[in-house]
């Protein structure tokens, strides 16, 4: 089969496309959804066995408590209460816990250790997963059942000081709340002082059920100096004088006749020996939670605390205030909270949490009747009914509490097996779904390099030998070998199998196409292998100039360097790093050929050096070239290009920085954003579109040109309109709007523009004379280019206009002088042009990490949330940079004349390997560091980020292909 | 000939080596409080000036900088204060690229400047010895297939390593390892002087190597 290099590009970006999902479907777990949208009610309860009628059958138990105080000090690490700084720093507490009635427990957080996730895990008693932070970053209130809302809707009234993180999560479900900002790392006084300063009053009242208090402090005390730091233990004392505080409080309120009160302390997740937090060690996943209530039995002394789940407290909490179970929760009670109840209550509760747990099991796997915990509570549930039988007829012998004890031994077992199945479906990587999207992957890779030499050949067609590999005896074998061995695995595995789930016939196709990939691969080494060692005098040849050298030890690098967390949060480094040194090794191209000019004059008159008939053949050309004044400008212009390229980018990486180590520091983009230098702003805003439209205007039609100009206008009353930036005829101070109809207004201009430049190349295409088609056609192209950079202009934050700008600048000089003069082969300017679009990604405040995601521009013009431009439009803005390089391109390539022909295949072909190399790399990586403490604080993001790149680059390519087609259909 | 030139050479390597050590050694014994990393400034400073010192001895003695045409005392200081100058010009051409990487532009300019002052005793200085403050000799050296002695190849050599020894320097910055060669810019003070020394050994080893192939027209 014989394909173009762009079609194959493209056809092998398509495929690596979709192994890609497959991979990211195994590597994701799909969160546990129970399939009933609406939130638990009390009539869902489970019916008791053997009571008798309807009504009274499915109560709830009645509450153990009356009050709730949970006081969750942020970061707060298990021995920081168990251990010996609990000793010397909270000694009422730990007085409380040997002597007092308690319970003391280590409560294990699941990963990732952020306050975000961690509260939604206490009050949803769900496991949030890194794809739920992703999926919910557009909607901050938490829809999802949980116990804040379960608390409200049965009357309880709640009071809420602290992160006000649980504001926003729970918006109205307060009765009274101040949320402090968790902003200023810096402070850890006064952050904790205004959530203690409504303490004494509230405390006084009566009017509250349930009070919930978060104090940071030791948070950002972690964070400023770490654990061991002086500043944790006059805050871990400040924090005891808090706990006895309320419990005094509590006791002295409690009457004869109401119920108890209860006082919840517990940490959301605790503190790496560095002070921070977000990763799975285990000094950052151990948290201490600590129940206090007269209810209890008093201790005799410290026992080493019970390690349970941090999930497990809601629907303990939940129970014990008489309220359901959230829907999606995976926890299970903690059976020594109800040990004083009766027999009964307690038997009751088990079977309300196993119900809910099975029901939560059904309706998440398929396989469900498989799980152990599934068949046991089964069993338990009958063994309950049968003792209920007992109960009922009046027995009271020895033998009920035995049978009792063992019912109640059943169900807790049967909770464990079933929240266990639960959680393990969180946490499973489904290896086999990765493993196969790795296989495609990387076949795709193999292919992409085996190719290379003919895709980037002057015929620039890569062959296949698809066809014939399909009759041959290995595929034949290595389908039944894949049929064989996906039937074992299906009837084998444990966990979810997204593989095993699909049609039958869907993944025979996939198998076989696998299994034809392979035998072409085969085919396509042999034939490689007796053509390298026939010509080996060839490879000897071919020689690296000093640019490819660097564009292949940056590539190498670059992939490399992805194997380290610290590189991938600071990867714009990387890129900057290597444009430099891009740019010096470009100068230096430039001064070599310059000089060499000045120098074979030299020699003329010395008659004294040596010179290679190379050198000498390139000056003859440059002075038959050089003959008017232009070549001297040129020469210096040339000169100039590369340093002013430099320039720019060291002006662009003082605007936004990004990364993790560096961020904090201020830039200059954060300057212009504060309200006093908003005139500088606006200036700044107005010479950035000036420049753009200069820049822009040049290949396009008047028409268009005119809609240009009023499409910039339209983008700076946009964000005059939005308030970023000052508007000079308006005096009156005017409400700030969301300025919709600015927005609109451009919009209009873009889709003309795009419009204008697919007609004038759809017109090329029919014309007779070759000129006038191809001027058409590069005119029609530098038009949609235009377009999408209007489109661009509208949609980046007025800060980073001059980024744009920038861009544009730097397009321009480089194609004028650089790359038309300095012979540059279509591979390496398109190398080029990747590393650019890549350093433009993090120039414009872009970073590995889903937080610089800027969602609103997903607003833009648009009147409130819709779900697919929204999407379309985040996407087209945070890819900006890549984006138009690759457009610049594909302009520059079919705008060059002599070896257009070619040029465009070679250009995508090798978009393609780029892409390829460090996604399959990455693959790779991500399945073998699958356990690693940073998977999901900085991998996982990447890995959505790079996915993400590949879908962008593969829409690129798909345009390539479009103009590359154009061509071939017509000689 | 070919033997004496690289036996010489050598030699005159190995002792512009034993300067940097003994810039290493000898403060750790003269001065208190001296380390590497805790005092960069003044090892950075004592490494430079050992090396400029020695370079310059090294070459004065062995007579390899071109000849002078005229032999006042005008022309000679004429050379001197353009050399001076070419010196000054390749420190604040070494400071601009590093802060066209991303070195701050204000804060830290001292350390910076010291890594151009560094480096430009590294490449310029051995540069200026050799060739002598003529800019088309420069060229001709750095330019492909320009070397016409031994000395312009190990010329190449050496500053190729140094300048790729510093920027090899530069990677470790943004791991958040937290150790003390991390503090710009140590890490690439040392990469330059790992990069250097590393050529000051290639150099003698290369041309003994490729002596064959290597061909001096018009020596």
């Amino acid at each position: 089969m014989k394909l173009s290099s762009s079609v194959f590009a493209l056809l092998c970006l398509i495929f690596e496309i979709v192994s890609i999902a497959l991979f990211l479907r195994g590597f994701f777990p799909v969160p546990v959804k129970s399939s009933f949208s609406a939130k638990s009610k009390l009539t869902d309860f489970p019916a008791e066995p053997h009571t008798g009628d309807g009504v009274n059958s499915s109560r709830a138990p009645a509450p153990l408590f009356r009050r709730v105080v949970l006081l969750l000090i942020d970061a707060l690490r298990q021995d920081f209460v168990f251990g010996s700084d609990g000793r010397r720093f909270m000694p009422y507490t730990r007085h409380v816990l040997e002597r007092g009635s308690s319970h003391s427990f280590t409560a294990k957080a699941r990963p990732p250790t952020v306050t975000m996730p961690r509260i939604k895990a206490l009050t949803t008693g769900s496991i949030p997963g890194f794809i739920d932070v992703v999926m919910n970053l557009n909607s901050p209130a938490l829809l999802e059942d949980n116990l804040i809302w379960q608390a409200k809707s049965a009357g309880k009234r709640i009071i809420f000081y602290g992160d006000d993180t649980w504001v926003r999560l729970f918006p109205k479900h307060f009765m009274e709340h101040d949320g402090t900002t968790s902003f200023f790392v810096s402070d850890y006084t006064e952050v904790d002082n205004n959530v203690t300063r409504h303490l004494d009053g509230t405390l006084k009242r009566d009017d509250w059920d349930i009070l919930i208090l978060h104090y940071l402090g030791l948070d950002h005390i972690g964070h400023i100096s770490g654990p061991h730091s002086s500043l944790i233990g006059p805050k871990l004392t400040e924090m005891d004088d808090i706990i006895k505080k309320i419990h005094s409080s509590l006791i002295s309120k409690e009457s004869e006749g109401t119920l108890p009160n209860l006082l919840v302390v517990c940490g959301d997740h605790g503190m790496s020996e560095t002070g921070s937090h977000g990763g799975s060690s285990d000094a950052e996943i151990n948290t201490p939670l600590v129940l206090i209530s007269p209810a209890f039995r008093r201790k005799a002394g410290l026992e080493e605390p019970e390690v349970l789940e941090q999930v497990d407290l809601p629907p303990t909490l939940a129970l014990a205030l008489g309220l359901p179970v959230s829907q999606n929760s995976v926890g299970r009670l903690i059976p020594a909270v109800f040990e004083d109840s009766s027999l009964r209550d307690q038997l009751r509760l088990l079977q309300i949490n196993g119900h809910q747990l099975s029901r939560l099991l059904r309706d998440s796997n398929p396989a469900f009747h498989k799980e152990d915990g599934y068949e046991q509570f089964r069993v338990a549930e009958k063994a309950h009914g049968s003792w209920m039988k007992l109960y009922m007829d009046g027995n009271t012998s020895e033998v009920l509490s035995n049978m009792g004890k063992k019912v109640l031994k059943q169900y807790l077992e049967a909770l464990k097996a079933m929240s266990s199945a639960l959680s393990r479906q969180l946490g499973n990587y489904d290896m086999y779904s990765m493993i196969m999207g790795m296989i495609l992957i990387l076949q795709v890779l193999v292919l992409l390099v085996l190719a290379m030499p003919e895709a980037l050949s002057r015929e620039a067609v890569v062959d296949v030998p698809l066809a014939s590999s399909l009759l041959s005896l290995p595929f034949c074998l290595l389908c039944v070998l894949g049929s064989a061995l996906h039937v074992l695995v299906c009837t084998s595995a444990g966990g979810p199998c997204y593989l095993c789930s699909l049609p039958w016939l869907l993944v025979f196709s996939v198998i076989l196409f696998s299994s034809a990939f392979m035998c072409a691969l085969g085919a396509m080494a042999m034939r490689r292998i007796p053509s390298s060692s026939k010509t080996p005098a060839k490879g000897c040849a071919w020689t690296l100039s000093e640019l490819d050298t660097l564009l292949l030890i940056g590539t190498v690098g670059h992939t490399l360097s992805l194997a380290s967390s610290s590189f991938i949060e600071e990867e714009h480094q990387t890129w900057y790093f290597l444009l430099n040194t891009l740019c010096l090794a470009v100068f230096q191209d430039v001064c070599r050929k310059y000089f060499r000019e000045q120098r074979g004059r030299g020699e003329e008159m010395d008659g004294k050096y040596f010179r290679d008939p190379r050198g000498e053949e390139e000056d003859e050309d440059e002075k038959r070239a050089s003959s008017g004044m232009s070549s001297r400008w040129e020469k210096w212009l040339a000169l100039v290009t590369p340093l002013m390229t430099l320039a720019c980018c060291r002006l662009l990486r003082a605007l936004n920085h990004t990364g993790v180590q560096w961020a904090h520091l201020p830039d200059f983009g954060h300057w212009l954003n504060s309200g006093d230098h908003k005139p500088f702003l606006s200036v700044l805003s107005v010479l950035s579109l000036v420049l753009i439209f200069l820049l822009v205007q040049r290949h396009c039609s008047l028409v268009s040109k005119i809609a240009l100009a009023l499409g910039m206008l339209g983008v700076y009353s946009y964000r005059a309109a939005v308030g970023n930036v000052l508007f000079p005829w308006q005096h009156s101070s005017r409400t700030v709007s969301k300025g919709t109809v600015e927005a609109r207004f451009v919009y209009v201009f873009v889709l003309g523009i795009l419009f204008t430049g697919v007609k004038d190349l759809l017109r090329s295409q029919v014309m007779s004379s070759a000129g006038d088609s191809g001027r058409l056609k590069s005119r029609g192209l530098w038009e949609v280019y235009s377009g999408v950079v209007l489109l661009v202009a509208l949609l980046f934050r007025a800060h980073n206009l001059p980024t744009l700008a920038c861009c544009l600048l730097i397009q321009t000089i480089m194609a004028q002088f650089i790359w038309k003069k300095m012979h540059y082969d279509a591979a390496q300017t398109t190398i080029m042009h990747y590393w650019f679009g890549q350093a433009f990604f993090y120039f414009q405040g872009n970073s590995n990490n889903i937080g610089t995601v800027d969602i609103s521009v997903g607003f833009v013009g648009l009147e409130s949330y819709v779900e697919a431009p929204a999407v379309f439009l985040t996407a087209l803005s945070t890819y900006a940079g890549p984006l138009l390089w690759a457009c610049h391109l594909l302009c520059h390539l079919s705008s060059e004349r002599d070896r257009a022909v070619m040029g465009l295949g070679h250009g995508s072909y090798c978009f393609a390997l780029l892409r390829s190399i460090p996604v399959v790399f990455y693959v790779v990586l991500v399945t073998s560091l699958r356990y690693h403490l940073f998977i999901w604080s900085v991998f996982s993001p990447k890995l959505l980020y790079e996915a993400m790149h590949t879908l962008i680059t593969t829409a690129v390519c798909l345009f390539f292909t479009f103009m590359d087609q154009e061509r071939s259909a017509r000689p | 000939m070919w033997d004496v030139e690289i036996r010489g050479m050598a030699s005159a390597h190995a002792i512009i080596a034993s300067s940097i050590f003994m810039a290493t050694v000898m403060p750790a014994v003269l001065l208190e409080n001296f380390s590497v990393y805790g005092t960069h400034m003044v090892w950075l400073y004592c490494v430079a000036g050992s090396v400029a010192v020695v370079n310059i001895a090294v070459f004065w003695l062995l007579g390899i900088s071109p000849p002078t045409k005229k032999n006042t005392l005008s022309y000679k200081i004429n050379r001197l204060s353009r050399s001076c100058l070419y010196f000054l010009l390749s420190c604040l051409f070494f400071h601009s690229v590093v802060v066209m990487y991303g070195a701050p532009l204000l804060e830290s300019a001292l350390e910076t400047f010291s890594l151009a002052v560094l480096l430009s005793t590294l490449t310029t200085l051995r540069c200026l010895c050799i060739l002598g403050p003529n800019v088309q000799a420069w060229i001709r050296v750095f330019s492909r297939d320009g070397a016409m002695s031994v000395w312009d190849t190990s010329l190449q050599i050496t500053t190729g390593c140094s300048v790729i020894g510093a920027w090899l320097g530069a990677f470790p910055i943004p791991l958040d390892w937290d150790r003390p060669w991390q503090v710009w810019p140590i890490s690439c003070t040392l990469g330059a002087t790992t990069g250097f020394l590393t050529g000051l050994v290639a150099a003698p080893v290369w041309i003994h190597w490729h002596r064959k192939q290597l061909t001096y027209k018009l020596k």
